[in-house]
């Protein structure tokens, strides 16, 4: 009898332990950056050019590249990823077809991100002559958070109750018109944050935009959709292991890495901030 | 009229969802594709069975990716070590021992871990774990496979500890209740009644963690020292399939034998996430039949 108990206080114990590990690895992680990035961040570092062979000044084409990129990623992945669920959740019946595009998205989330960028290169840059730009970079990007995108909308129609399908149909309406009218509306909000989680990963994920668009320095700010860009992951990567003073700029480095992370929590805040506020609005 | 406009909305909406297929069989294809001139230079055989990668020699180029696959296995393997017992005792404590509060503060946690950018946790490798592993094993610098698997092991634990987590959960209670009332102690049901009742949906997270371990690049690309060659030791530098490709890709001209030889490493990678991901899916499957 007692042996079972000291088991199991050991075991419980040990769990603790183990969870207290996983919070105190990003803890550690947390801590690092922001205690060494944080004295770099002045607005002069977010708004000004890189100076003296990147030793000096900010990163503020690195930003407006993440942006524009991004923005591109999300005109691709949003509407293609809510129609694919609308039709999985909507109109797909169980069958052969279903199971294989079920099956395909799965698949498609689990391909490395190197090999998007692989993809991309042929087919954007090379098939389609976009050249590496903005737009291939985006597009590439754009594919790769497509199974994201489709996996978050289907959960969010999955949550309206069928009877507000069954109801505006009883009533005469079509079957797109009940999606439109009665489905739709409740199901955006989750739709949008599921969405913007997953442009968050996006915007941090550098393998894809190697060599679709993504640039070593440039002097200037891009001034089309086909021009390279500079990307805030790309920067930190060419700060940390490219950069032929590494140790002079480590500090430019820790300021990167913060103000990509800050970027990505605001992103993640501000999905979880609409669902909340369209939800309040919506159910009354 | 009205009819014709709503086959018209169907048929769109079919369109768009059977796109993914096509972008699935379209990144085989290209990879297949790009990577068929290479075949007509190089030896299939001696391709993966050669461990010699030397694309740039003077004399005789010689492109053999198995050092590579090792490579990539070794920090796999060695991130599996460590992430998959942190990462099931976690999923275990919270769903059969965390209160509400410790659930509530560990969720976020494991969220906010996954949203972290790899390239992020690759530069945490430089500076932070490379130079603590030199110290420990007393090498002038900590750039290796051991740095790698630590660092790939991070990026592991939230995917294995999610999707055990729902394994866990999905048990029905009525084995726990059985568990108990028979008079085992709650530690006894979870090693003994939970555990290998979830036992499927624990390998399929395992190996979910996995297949993102196996295509990482900017983690291994930085941290591991990247040597092109036969790795030697967990000590050593490796290189890895992708970090490969990151390193090389953007240096070689397009339509060289090099370029296509590179996308044939894309292949070999795909084919590898594609059937570790494929077993996952059947396993998890597996799991759901069971439980219900």
């Amino acid at each position: 009898m007692k042996k079972r108990q000291i088991t199991q206080v050991l075991g419980f114990n040990f769990l603790r332990l183990c969870i207290a590990l996983v919070i105190l690895i990003l803890a550690v992680i947390l801590y690092d950056i922001v205690s060494k990035g944080m004295g770099q961040i002045s607005w002069e570092f977010l708004t000004s050019m890189p100076k003296d062979g990147m030793t000096k000044g900010g990163i503020f084409p690195a930003i407006i590249g993440t942006f524009f990129v991004t923005v591109i990623t999300a005109l691709l992945s949003i509407p293609l990823g809510m129609g694919c669920a609308i039709y999985l959740n909507e109109y797909s019946k169980k069958g052969k077809i279903t199971r294989l595009i079920r099956m395909s998205i799965r698949n498609l989330s689990g391909v490395p991100s190197i090999v998007y960028g692989l993809f991309g290169v042929v087919l954007f840059v090379q098939l389609l002559h976009l050249s590496t730009s903005i737009l291939s970079a985006g597009l590439t990007l754009g594919l790769m958070t497509l199974p994201w995108t489709i996996t978050a909308s289907e959960e969010a129609l999955k949550n309206v109750p069928q009877y507000y399908r069954d109801g505006a149909q009883a009533l005469g309406a079509t079957k797109w018109q009940a999606i439109r009218t009665n489905v739709l509306p409740y199901a955006v909000p989750g739709m949008l944050t599921g969405t913007i989680l997953g442009l968050s990963r996006a915007a941090g994920e550098t393998a894809p935009i190697l060599f679709t668009g993504a640039a070593f320095y440039l002097p200037f700010l891009p001034r089309s959709l086909s021009d390279q860009f500079m990307a805030l992951p790309y920067h930190l990567y060419v700060m940390a292991t490219q950069h032929h003073a590494i140790e002079k700029v480590r500090p430019i480095a820790y300021g990167t890495a913060l103000v990509l992370i800050v970027l990505i929590f605001c992103m993640n805040f501000f999905a979880i901030f609409i669902r909340y506020k369209l939800r309040k609005v919506r159910i009354k | 009229m009205c009819r014709i406009k709503e086959r018209l909305i169907h048929g769109l909406f079919f369109l768009n969802g059977f796109f993914v297929v096509i972008i699935l069989l379209g990144i085989f294809s290209l990879l297949v594709f790009t990577s068929i001139p290479a075949f007509k230079e190089i030896n299939i055989i001696e391709f993966l069975f050669s461990a010699v990668w030397n694309p740039d020699a003077y004399v005789k180029h010689s492109y053999g990716i198995l050092a590579m696959i090792v490579s990539t296995f070794m920090v796999t393997v060695g991130a599996l070590v460590i992430a998959f017992p942190l990462g099931i005792a976690t999923a275990a404590y919270l769903s059969d021992v965390a209160g509400q509060r410790t659930r509530e503060i560990a969720k976020p946690v494991v969220e906010i871990l996954a949203g972290i950018p790899s390239v992020v946790i690759g530069f945490l490798g430089i500076v932070m774990v490379g130079p603590l592993i030199a110290k420990i094993f007393h090498l002038h610098n900590g750039l290796n496979a051991v740095n790698g698997s630590v660092l790939l092991a991070v990026m592991a634990l939230p995917t294995i500890i999610s999707i055990s987590e729902d394994a866990l959960n999905s048990v029905p209670v009525s084995y726990e209740e059985a568990s108990l009332a028979l008079g085992a102690t709650p530690w006894q049901t979870i090693v003994r009644v939970k555990i290998p009742a979830a036992v499927s949906g624990i390998i399929a997270a395992c190996m979910l963690g996995m297949g993102r371990a196996i295509g990482e690049t900017m983690t291994v690309l930085m941290a591991t020292g990247c040597a092109p060659a036969m790795p030697e030791s967990f000590l050593g530098p490796v290189r890895t399939m992708t970090s490969t490709i990151a390193i090389e890709l953007g240096e070689v001209p397009y339509n060289t034998t090099h370029y296509y030889a590179l996308f044939g490493v894309g292949l070999v990678l795909f084919i590898i996430t594609f059937l570790v991901n494929m077993t996952a899916d059947i396993v998890l499957h597996k799991h759901e039949k069971i439980v219900k």
